[in-house]
């Protein structure tokens, strides 16, 4: 079945400067209703307004897996407010067949004194599940979530971790026909992420229908066939998920030499930025070779004092499977800005672009990871075989030889 | 005519189809879509009335504990100090069962004024009919005002004061004083949501009502003249109602109740159209 379930016409999102703001005192109304009577026409202060989005026309399969791109402030979110009803748009219009199930952010409606169990099921239904439905899931929420001896305490006691992998997993299992995730994936450790994009992956092979805002390029290229790339409220591009990625990398590789990134947190350690040391290629992030040694060197700026830090480099092919990792311990960084090189003494890959993952842990304490944006690029050529799809990920050089070996025991017949 | 002429089944249930327009036709209630909520509305009245107490040490007592002692304080201040009059009633019952209604429609506008300002996360997270907030907040006093009145059942066993038939009118009148909180309710959370001076209001309009309603006083005293004006408020007429109907003496509040349940309709339908017309711009503006 391949059904248009989403079907958005002209949709544009208008904001009124002034309004955005926190809130406005009656004083300013009751003023502007005193000098009205003497300030007729032409007076009035100028109204700022800002297109959040503008003309966006798209529709959606059912069974599509769409990822939504672009830069902060792109209208990436207000699209998906648009589309879950939480602010109504300005022109146009969409529509929606099917049961909507929006996840924004995690936790909403969660509340610190009740008890887990409580919380199940007050953010289940606030998501818009059933008291039978949230019933008849609940064990397998708990289960997902790991936080069976935790059932009974209030959720103020909870850990961070334990919150944010209750909450995904209420609202993983609100099981609607189009699912609207906002940049929710990115919680919780390694594990737990992992947990999650499995979770996502079974979603959609279930036939559902999934639009997900995403900075982690791994995660849209892992999960979505087709992206959609939005900038500055704009429809930029839409399509193949590499085609679209690719062009969104080369984009912000051009747009700022300094990687701009997608950190889980803003605590603890903050990216800076990162470069090629040597081989360098074209750009600061491009490698010229993989054959020989690759240095990279990541920029850090720490507020805290990591004693015994953990870190670990992931590499990832275009189409997110996981190449390579590394892990180090016991890395001592006092608060300041910080240089980590990374020295690999080959990177044989096939010339194209890679990602790079960048984690560093502190006895758990403060931990932050990131996709390291721009992408790596390798260049070269590639040596491997001439048809893509028997050529692999590795470029590793190989000679072929032959001689002729005397022998008069074995023959053909 | 023949079968062929009739529709043709689906062949899978039809899929309801949402269409997401620009805000126009904001007077249009969806009481279906509110109905579709209702076990959220559950949920809402369920955490509002699971956390009130928490960290108290005397828990849902207080909801006795404040009419009780606001009854002494009237008592002895209005109705032997100040000699105001209670139309033959003993004091206690007389102040408590106005006190009943009242304290419930203070702290429902209470709630209800601060709802979409505490919801503010979940408003701009998460999609819902803004409705149920004041509603729920509305819906939850209703657990402390039947806490509350068990204190007046033992307050009428104390003083051998029997009920009548018009007991039978009772529930009519606390529908009327929960239409009416939600009413104002509706008015108050969502100018609120916009001009936060709201809740600095609130405390003196809720004082000024207090005087304005026949709660320390019996409106008796009111000049008759002056009684359809004095019904303009619509809280008159549900605190004669309650009084009326609770202890059986006096007369039914006829010509006040009629303008004041008129009152009522009139701040409801208003409030629902006023808030409507916000709750397209809340979720920007919040």
């Amino acid at each position: 079945m391949t059904e248009t379930v989403i079907h958005v016409e002209g949709l544009g999102k208008r904001y009124r400067v002034g309004e955005r703001e926190r809130y406005f005192a009656l004083r300013d109304v009751i003023t502007r209703a005193v000098r009205a009577p003497f300030q007729r026409n032409g007076a009035r202060r100028p109204v700022d307004y800002l297109w959040a989005l503008r003309d966006i026309s798209l529709d959606v399969k059912q069974g599509e897996v769409v990822g939504l791109i672009g830069r902060n402030g792109a209208g990436k979110t207000t699209l998906l407010k648009l589309l879950s009803r939480i602010t109504r748009p300005t022109t146009g219009f969409a529509e929606i067949h099917g049961r909507v199930g929006s996840l924004l952010e995690v936790g909403t409606g969660f509340h610190p004194e009740l008890t887990g169990r409580e919380n199940i099921y007050l953010s289940g239904a606030i998501l818009g599940m059933r008291k039978r439905e949230i019933e008849r899931k609940k064990d397998a929420i708990v289960a997902f979530a790991e936080v069976e001896r935790f059932l009974d305490t209030p959720l103020k006691h909870y850990s961070t971790g334990m919150q944010m992998r209750l909450a995904f997993a209420v609202a993983a299992h609100l099981e609607p026909e189009i699912l609207l995730v906002d940049e929710v994936l990115a919680v919780g450790d390694i594990e737990f992420q992992k947990k999650c994009l499995g979770k996502m992956q079974d979603i959609s092979k279930s036939g559902r229908t999934i639009v997900l805002v995403s900075h982690q390029m791994n995660q849209i290229r892992r999960l979505c066939e087709r992206v959609i790339w939005v900038d500055a409220g704009q429809l930029c591009k839409d399509g193949d998920a590499e085609m679209v990625i690719s062009a969104y990398e080369q984009s912000s590789m051009s747009a700022g030499s300094r990687g701009s990134i997608a950190p889980a947190s803003r605590e603890g350690v903050v990216f800076i930025g990162w470069e090629v040391e040597e081989p360098r290629g074209g750009g600061e992030h491009a490698v010229a070779s993989g054959h020989e040694r690759v240095s990279i060197k990541i920029r850090l700026l720490t507020d805290q004092t990591i004693r015994h830090g953990r870190v670990a480099t992931l590499i990832y092919d275009a189409r997110g499977f996981l190449l390579a990792g590394w892990s180090f311990d016991e890395l001592r960084l006092e608060p300041g800005e910080h240089e980590i090189s990374l020295s690999f003494s080959s990177l044989p890959l096939r010339p194209g672009a890679y990602s790079l993952y960048f984690s560093i842990h502190d006895d758990h304490q403060h931990n932050n990871n990131w996709t390291l944006v721009p992408a790596l690029v390798i260049e070269g050529e590639p040596v491997t075989h001439f048809m893509d799809e028997w050529a692999g990920v590795l470029n590793i050089p190989c000679l072929l030889a032959s001689k002729k070996v005397e022998s008069n025991a074995r023959s053909l017949t | 005519m023949s079968a062929a002429t009739q529709p043709t089944a689906l062949a899978h249930p039809p899929v309801p189809v949402l269409r997401i327009t620009p805000p126009t036709r904001w007077w249009v209630v969806s009481f279906a879509e509110l109905w579709d909520f209702r076990e959220l509305v559950y949920f809402f009245v369920w955490r509002d009335v699971k956390i009130r107490y928490k960290q108290t040490a005397i828990g849902a007592a207080w909801a006795v504990l404040q009419p009780f002692l606001m009854m002494l304080i009237f008592s002895l201040f209005f109705g032997k100090l100040g000699n105001l009059g209670s139309d033959g009633l003993p004091y206690p019952i007389f102040y408590y069962s106005a006190l009943l209604p009242w304290m419930y429609f203070a702290s429902a506008l209470q709630n209800s004024t601060n709802t979409i300002v505490e919801n503010q996360r979940l408003i701009t997270k998460v999609y819902f009919p803004r409705l149920a907030l004041p509603l729920s907040s509305v819906l939850s006093g209703l657990v402390d005002f039947g806490v509350s009145f068990l204190m007046f059942v033992v307050l009428m066993i104390y003083y051998r004061t029997h009920p009548s038939p018009a007991l039978v009118w009772f529930p009519a009148f606390l529908l009327l004083a929960v239409l009416l909180a939600l009413g104002v309710g509706l008015w108050l959370s969502a100018m609120n949501a916009i001009y936060r001076d709201v809740r600095y209001v609130l405390p003196f309009l809720v004082q000024f009502w207090l005087f304005a309603s026949p709660v320390v006083y019996p409106s008796s005293r009111v000049p008759a003249k002056w009684r359809w004006l004095y019904g303009l408020n619509p809280m008159a007429g549900v605190i004669e109602g309650f009084r009326w109907s609770l202890t059986g003496r006096g007369n039914p509040p006829g010509h006040l109740l009629f303008i004041s349940a008129s009152m009522v309709v009139i701040v409801l339908l208003s409030g629902v159209a006023y808030f409507q017309k916000m709750e397209t711009t809340i979720a920007d503006v919040a």
